[in-house]
């Protein structure tokens, strides 16, 4: 989706200036309607396995005492959002913010310019990394690929092997908008922490499974999910994801692969064939992990999790009812009981199979 | 046993005997109400005959609290032969008249002057004149036990000026230092009820108070009338009898009493069960009693008239409040015409909101009486306004009076005022009068009420007015920004469409507010 940015991006935010200029010239109060992200709008979508906005729309009109300012607001960060598609620059939330003082745009705090970007996001069907607008990357990639940078202009043609670094890559705009030339890895393993990613490159994973190492440090930026997808998508890898064997971590798993509530407004963000490979709770017993048991938390979330619509498929079920059972939980590092490279000689190989088989 | 010896006294030396019931206790008190009593008949003497008062006064410290005051009015002036018995004697009237007038019988500027003499050995110096060619300077003094004017100086000199009104000097023991507040709070508050007069005042450390006139207008003069029936006693009546020329009961009562006609006279001597011819004189007092206590009861008698009285009117107790307060907002009524004991009387009053009065915490809230246009510095806590202020449920108008910038005014003008004590400051709760009062404050608060209403709704268009004046503009530029147009579009159309709707909501609530 970001290859077809720019032009498309550009096209719709000149829309909706066009729209709303011809109102005003029309003598009419300008106004735009939004999908509306209330909880009764957010709705499961069967065919896309993710959530979607409902039909609900919530207005912005200049009529309206009260939505005017919120109305200018979005507006403003429409233009914004333009010139920085426009010049090729960007931004963060943070930064945007600070603009925002500059243009006598009051917005009480961070959180009200974070909203209006959603709504921006949210009315164009675009992530805001669409108009150059990024959160802080943290997630790095490893492996035998190789790109060439579309952005920014500096950089525009020039390639590299993400292989080529051993700490990996950051998984920035410029990587995740590059053109991809060349790939050798036939599968691609996104992991939870980085203390795996690196052991995964000592151990020469990458070599030894043909594969792609991702490591999206939590819970997957939005970045990296994109990367994520256009792996799956344009190269046709097939994706497996590695995670603690908790709630948390199988919920990392769960928003790569079907999205998150909060980006219901979004598509083209999940890639729905990821696998989860594990840790499953049940390959505590199976590989006698050391494990410790569940917090409070722990158990809360996983009630929550239970009741979620995207959980609701058998084998999810199944090892949430696993936990409840065992309260126990484990983490990716678990295997160094075994040795140092029990988790890439025993367990990748046996649950590969088992998936495979599944 | 030694028999107990009794011997009648002047009026002079009655009140030499009893000065503090007439608020000369002590030399702070004194102070004030010195320079009070004489302004107010330096008042009453323009008043009277509409002449816009203008009234000079100075005081002079001329050590061991001896204060020397001068008091100049424009008003009618002294006849020369009566300055003597003006200022140096001590006198009951002896028509049985009532009237409006700020001294009640005229005592009080005799009171400063005998006060004057005991306490500093001062005569007191008199120039007067009518208007006429010749103007007259007396130097007087009172012989307290025979209540007779001793005559120190007389000098009569030409008037080539014209020159009409009275200047009145005299020294006195006082205190001006802590009776400052009191005294200059007195100049403030008459000006505030009288802003078609110029008041001036110098204090002894040389500061000027002045009050500049900003009307010629001026209520119309109090009247005299004669008693109203229900408000005579059975020593009054008997007065009145002695008095008399009339030789039956029917003219005596026609000829001395309020609202009483031949028709009413006889109809109530006969439920009085007294002969409509009797001689007036030859009653005894058994009948006289009867007669008396009849006036009380008998419901035939027509209400007394308030036409014989002079309240400020309206417009003017508004200007005043404006010219000394400044406020956004002041509403003012005037009662129709009541009667307590057979004495009309009529209140005014004014709520002032905002502009130069300050919220004030709820034991220094400011509330202005007034009697007879003058102003009550005393007592407040003991008033019956404070007491009508007390009852009222503001918060049904929507008034918070210790958070609102609030003042409230009450006059009443009436032939007697209901002092609670002859040191007249402050004003008994008769029913009649408490419920004059109340309602004269909960139509104010209504007016201020509906104004503030008025307000708030302006407030609120305006408001809105100038959230589409920001935003408009910017939504235009953006838009602009994103369409990639030269230039703006023209958002005026829109914005007429705002002020259209404003205008529109403000008419609707100017007339919701009527």
């Amino acid at each position: 989706m970001l290859r077809k940015s720019n032009r498309e991006v550009l096209s719709k935010l000149s829309e909706l200036g066009n729209e709303i200029y011809a109102e005003i010239e029309r003598g009419e109060f300008p106004r735009i309607r939004i999908p509306s992200r209330t909880t009764s709008n957010i709705v499961f979508d069967e065919e896309l396995g993710q959530f979607v906005l409902g039909n609900q729309r919530s207005l912005r009109s200049a009529a309206n005492i009260k939505q005017i300012r919120s109305l200018t607001q979005l507006l403003w960060v429409a233009s914004f959002a333009k010139r920085l598609v426009s010049e090729e620059k960007s931004s963060t939330l943070r930064d945007l913010y600070y603009h925002s003082l500059n243009y006598g745009i009051r917005f009480r705090d961070q959180t009200e310019s974070d909203d209006t970007v959603t709504d921006l996001e949210t009315l164009l069907g675009e992530p805001r990394e669409g108009f150059n607008i990024f959160p802080k990357e943290r997630s790095a990639i490893f492996g035998d690929l190789e790109i060439e940078y579309t952005t920014p202009e500096t950089h525009k043609g020039r390639r590299v092997n993400l292989g080529s670094n051993p700490d990996g890559v950051m998984v920035g705009l410029s990587v995740a908008q590059a053109d991809f030339l060349s790939c050798k890895a036939d599968k691609v393993f996104v992991i939870e922490k980085n203390a795996v990613f690196r052991r995964f490159i000592e151990e020469r994973v990458y070599d030894k499974f043909n594969a792609i190492l991702i490591d999206t440090a939590g819970q997957a930026p939005r970045l990296a999910r994109l990367l994520i997808r256009r792996l799956n998508q344009e190269l046709g890898l097939p994706v497996y994801l590695l995670t603690d064997a908790d709630p948390w971590g199988m919920h990392i798993a769960m928003v790569i692969i079907r999205g998150s509530a909060n980006a219901a407004h979004l598509r083209e963000l999940t890639t729905v064939k990821a696998k989860w490979v594990g840790l499953w709770a049940t390959d505590i017993k199976r590989f006698s992990l050391p494990s410790f048991p569940l917090t409070k938390l722990d158990e809360e979330r996983i009630r929550l999790l239970e009741e979620d619509m995207r959980y609701r498929d058998f084998e999810w079920q199944s090892e949430l009812q696993e936990f409840k059972k065992t309260k126990r939980r484990a983490e990716l590092e678990a295997f160094s009981a075994h040795g140092l490279t029990a988790i890439v000689d025993k367990y990748l190989p046996k649950k590969l199979k088992m998936i495979e088989e599944s | 046993m030694s028999r107990e010896k009794f011997q009648s006294i002047s009026a002079a030396d009655f009140f030499y005997r009893n000065r503090e019931i007439a608020g000369f206790d002590n030399p702070v008190r004194a102070t004030y109400t010195i320079i009070r009593e004489l302004v107010e008949n330096a008042l009453d003497a323009c008043e009277q005959y509409s002449i816009p008062p203008d009234v000079r006064t100075k005081l002079i410290d001329e050590g061991n609290s001896i204060y020397r005051i001068r008091v100049e009015d424009n008003g009618i002036g002294v006849p020369y032969d009566q300055v003597p018995y003006a200022f140096g004697q001590i006198l009951f009237g002896s028509k049985y008249m009532l009237r409006q007038s700020r001294g009640i019988f005229g005592l009080g500027g005799k009171m400063a002057v005998l006060y004057g003499q005991i306490t500093a050995h001062s005569s007191v110096k008199v120039l007067s004149s009518t208007g006429g060619f010749e103007k007259y300077f007396y130097e007087l003094n009172i012989n307290v036990q025979e209540n007779k004017p001793i005559i120190r100086r007389k000098e009569v000199t030409p008037n080539p000026g014209r020159w009409r009104g009275t200047i009145i000097e005299f020294s006195f023991e006082g205190d001006y230092i802590r009776a400052k507040p009191k005294v200059v709070e007195y100049f403030r508050q008459t000006s505030i009820l009288l802003p078609y007069a110029n008041i001036l005042f110098i204090d002894p450390d040389g500061a000027l108070y002045r009050f500049d006139k900003i009307t010629e207008e001026m209520p119309k003069p109090a009247e005299t009338v004669k008693p109203h029936p229900y408000g005579v006693d059975l020593e009054i009546v008997h007065r009145m009898i002695n008095a008399t020329r009339s030789s039956t009961m029917v003219d005596f009562l026609v000829n001395n009493f309020h609202r009483v006609g031949a028709a009413t006279a006889m109809n109530f001597l006969k439920e009085a069960k007294i002969s409509q011819n009797a001689n007036p004189r030859t009653l005894d007092s058994k009948d006289l009693l009867r007669l008396v206590n009849k006036m009380k009861d008998y419901d035939g008698f027509q209400p007394p008239d308030a036409q014989c009285l002079s309240p400020i009117g309206e417009e003017l107790l508004k200007k005043g409040i404006i010219r000394e307060f400044r406020p956004e907002y002041v509403a003012v009524t005037q009662r129709g015409a009541s009667a307590y004991a057979g004495y009309p009387f009529i209140v005014e009053a004014a709520i002032a909101y905002g502009g130069d009065i300050p919220i004030t915490p709820p034991d220094e809230m400011l509330v202005f009486r007034f009697a007879n246009k003058i102003p009550l510095l005393y007592d407040l806590h003991s008033d019956v306004t404070m007491k009508v202020i007390k009852k009222i449920n503001w918060q049904r108008y929507r008034l918070d009076l210790s958070s609102m910038p609030l003042a409230f005014f009450v006059h009443i003008c009436a032939t007697k005022v209901p002092y609670k004590t002859v040191g007249k400051e402050y004003i008994a709760d008769r029913p009649e009068v408490e419920y004059e009062i109340e309602w004269a404050l909960k139509t104010c608060a209504r007016d201020v009420r509906n104004h503030l209403a008025k307000k708030e709704k302006a407030d609120i268009v305006q408001r809105r007015l100038s959230v589409f004046e920001k935003y408009l503009p910017m939504i235009a530029q953006f838009s602009t920004e994103l369409a990639g147009n030269g230039k703006p579009p023209d958002y005026e159309k829109v914005l007429r469409r705002v002020q259209a709707h404003a205008k529109e909501v403000e008419q609707r609530s100017l007339v919701e507010a009527e």
